[in-house]
């Protein structure tokens, strides 16, 4: 075993620690995942966007993704596999004030949490939700997820998978989100500004996180180790902001489209909900339910 | 505490069960409604809509139970006090989340509507299917707190009973009521806010940096803190230590889940509520709950004028389950009689307290109805003349 070296110098302090919660580190995630990264993207753009870190809830479902919640030194939830965005909506209708942000992975939110997906989307609920796809579930060995491409393996597609992965911005888009962008998490930079503007943004914000698996998508799959997969990233990606959502799909092993797709304004759950209360206030509008009456 | 004025109707009004459960809601407190629609719960939903603006109430139709209680989970870390409402199969989808808000200690209501399940079932027809559900639905080991109104009026009081269980405990809790007590129409009496008792969690007070979030108090319960107020704290749905923090031993079963337990075990008595009708010289004990208890008292009424010396003992929290006095009742009376629209539940609970002691007999009429009184007056009659000790429960059929 090799020894600590030792040093006088005086103990370094991460950039990001007033954000993280170093008393669980170190974390849990595997050499070469790509997690860390997008968490390291994400606190620096809470940084850059100046937000008030009291301000801002984070809820995460289950999974590897999911662990997120627990190391951002936020009021953060690690709720019930595939219903992080539920519970997100209950905390923003109930409390507007509260910055939302959703953060976990592809199995989370797009297989279980489908459907919470798209209607919080369809709804434009004021939150920021950060998928961060692996193509793989992880946290559970390795089994075929809702973004693994066709032809991969996992362990519960032996043979490769015969299902057609989501394109997660085309689904975003159409169900209503009103900011959408991908990168991978070779992409730090690129990704951090996303982040930033998608923070900024008031209406449903997706940012894909593509990120390496070493431990089981590359291994099953014979793809090297993480850096074979950032080099991987690196060759084959190709930036095209503002590219039609609908050629954005996946395959195995090849080109990946990155970049800001949709930047649009529609009006939030909120800001309708408001709306629509000034208006009954006003007596503009009446409620056809039954009406307590004080006779 | 006296409830907040803007929420609570005072006067004599006519409402259905629902109607009253939502007004019940409204001057408990409660500020945040997530629903997802069901037969036959609208009304609760619909009257709180309707509310909503002049109260200053939230809510939210989401796309399934699932997500309606998720939601209100969210919701009560907002500050708000939450619930949501529905029947049988949306129950079913609920477990999960009543699994997470026990894990969370989140205080919310459930209001539980039940009709005739399992499955798809008969959904306008009252049933009280759902009475084990609420108790053992979710996996793994909890305690919940169930009340089982049998009238609007109850359906207003306990709606305020289960939020102030709620919030003193930091437990989802349940009101078990069912579709004729839901859309029974009958006048119901809303007091003055100031004579509305209402209990809301208790905050924890001392320094920023040194809060912990399940560090417990002498009841077991710990103080809580809303989101946006500075502590950054983390609760997970995983076991974990008093900072929140996932703990993946053992040994947390017993640091993180018992407590769960004791936090209601220990106030039983504080909780526990029963409601009975000439118990003292019964040698015939009918024990009911929730719109069955209508009928019982009826049934009750006719046995004594018969000559038989029957008595009542009406469940208004049937979890935690009474179980002393209704170990005490069957030492005292020759025979206990159970009639239940189901077949077969609460009255395992009976049994469990009382074998040995009592005959116990058991009335299923889950197709009946529960204005059917001549089966339960039938069912005194049978019991009262029952002299040996049988084992097991009597089904009557």
């Amino acid at each position: 075993m090799m020894e600590t070296p030792k040093t006088d110098e005086k103990q370094e302090i991460h950039p990001m620690e007033n954000l993280l919660r170093m008393d669980r580190m170190p974390h849990i995630w595997c050499p070469t995942c790509g997690i860390g990264l997008a968490v390291t993207a994400f606190t620096a753009a809470l940084e850059k966007a100046n937000i008030d870190p009291n301000t801002v809830s984070i809820v995460s479902g289950i999974g590897c993704t999911g662990r997120v919640a627990g190391y951002v030194k936020l009021d953060s939830f690690h709720t019930t596999h595939g219903r992080p965005i539920a519970f997100a909506t209950g905390i923003k209708v109930a409390s507007p004030k509260t910055k939302v942000v959703v953060f976990s992975g592809d199995g989370d939110l797009m297989a279980i949490g489908g459907n919470h997906f798209i209607h919080a989307a369809r709804r434009n609920i004021d939150m920021l939700v950060v998928c961060v796809n692996n193509f793989i579930y992880a946290m559970t060995g390795g089994q075929v997820a809702p973004t693994t491409p066709l032809a991969a393996y996992a362990t519960t597609s032996p043979y490769g998978c015969v299902e057609p992965p989501f394109n997660i911005p085309y689904l975003a888009e159409s169900s209503g989100a009103v900011y959408v962008a991908r990168w991978t998490t070779l992409h730090i930079r690129r990704l951090t500004n996303s982040l930033t503007e998608a923070l900024q943004k008031t209406g449903f914000s997706v940012v894909e996180a593509i990120s390496p698996c070493g431990m089981y998508y590359s291994r099953i799959n014979r793809l090297g180790d993480g850096l074979d997969m950032m080099r991987f990233y690196h060759d084959n990606v190709e930036i095209r902001h503002g590219e039609d959502t609908k050629n954005l799909d996946i395959g195995f092993q090849t080109k990946i489209i990155c970049g800001k797709f949709v930047d649009r304004e529609r009006p939030s759950y909120n800001e309708r909900y408001n709306q629509w209360l000034s208006e009954v206030k006003t007596a503009g509008r009446h409620s056809k339910g039954q009406k307590g009456s004080k006779k | 505490m006296k409830a907040d004025k803007a929420g609570v109707l005072t006067g004599s009004h006519v409402l259905n069960g629902n109607q009253a459960c939502a007004e019940g809601a409204l001057a408990a407190g409660c500020r945040f409604l997530g629903l997802y629609p069901i037969v036959p719960s609208i009304e609760v939903s619909e009257r709180f809509l309707a509310r909503a603006p002049e109260v200053g109430a939230t809510f939210i139709q989401m796309e399934d139970e699932i997500s309606a209680l998720a939601a209100v989970l969210g919701a009560s870390w907002t500050g708000k006090k939450s619930m949501t409402v529905t029947s049988g199969p949306g129950l079913s989808l609920m477990m999960e989340h009543l699994g997470l808000g026990i894990m969370l200690e989140t205080p919310c209501v459930i209001a539980d509507i039940q009709s005739v399940g399992p499955g798809l079932g008969l959904p306008t027809h009252a049933a009280q299917g759902d009475m084990m559900q609420a108790r053992w639905g979710s996996h793994g080991d909890y305690e919940i707190v169930a009340l089982a109104p049998s009238s609007p009026q109850e359906m207003f009081d306990f709606t305020i009973k289960a939020f102030n269980f709620s919030e003193r405990y930091r437990i989802p809790v349940a009101i078990m009521s069912d579709a004729y007590v839901a859309q029974l129409e009958e006048t119901v009496v809303i007091p003055p806010a100031d004579q509305i008792n209402i209990e809301t969690r208790r905050y924890y007070e001392g320094a920023k940096d040194s809060y912990l979030p399940f560090k417990r108090d002498k009841d077991f319960v710990p103080p809580m803190v809303d989101i946006g107020q500075g502590y950054r704290f983390h609760v997970t749905g995983l076991t974990h230590d008093d900072r929140g923090y996932p703990i993946m031993f053992e040994e947390c079963q017993e640091y993180n889940v018992h407590p769960l337990m004791w936090k209601v075990r220990n106030a039983v008595d504080k909780i526990v509520e029963v409601q009975e009708t000439n118990t003292d010289d019964a040698e015939v004990v009918v024990i009911s709950y929730g719109a069955t208890s209508r009928a019982v008292l009826k049934a009750i009424k006719q046995a004594r004028e018969s000559g038989i010396k029957a008595g009542g003992l009406k469940l208004v929290t049937v979890w935690p389950f009474p179980e002393k006095r209704v170990t005490e009742l069957a030492k005292k009376a020759k025979a206990i009689v159970v009639p239940e629209m189901n077949f077969g539940q609460i009255v395992l609970e009976v049994e469990r307290n009382g074998y040995g002691e009592a005959n116990i007999f058991f009335l299923p009429h889950g197709d009946k109805g529960a204005e059917y009184s001549e089966d339960i007056l039938a069912a005194i009659k049978r019991a009262s003349q029952t002299s040996e000790a049988k084992s097991g429960i009597i089904e009557i059929s």
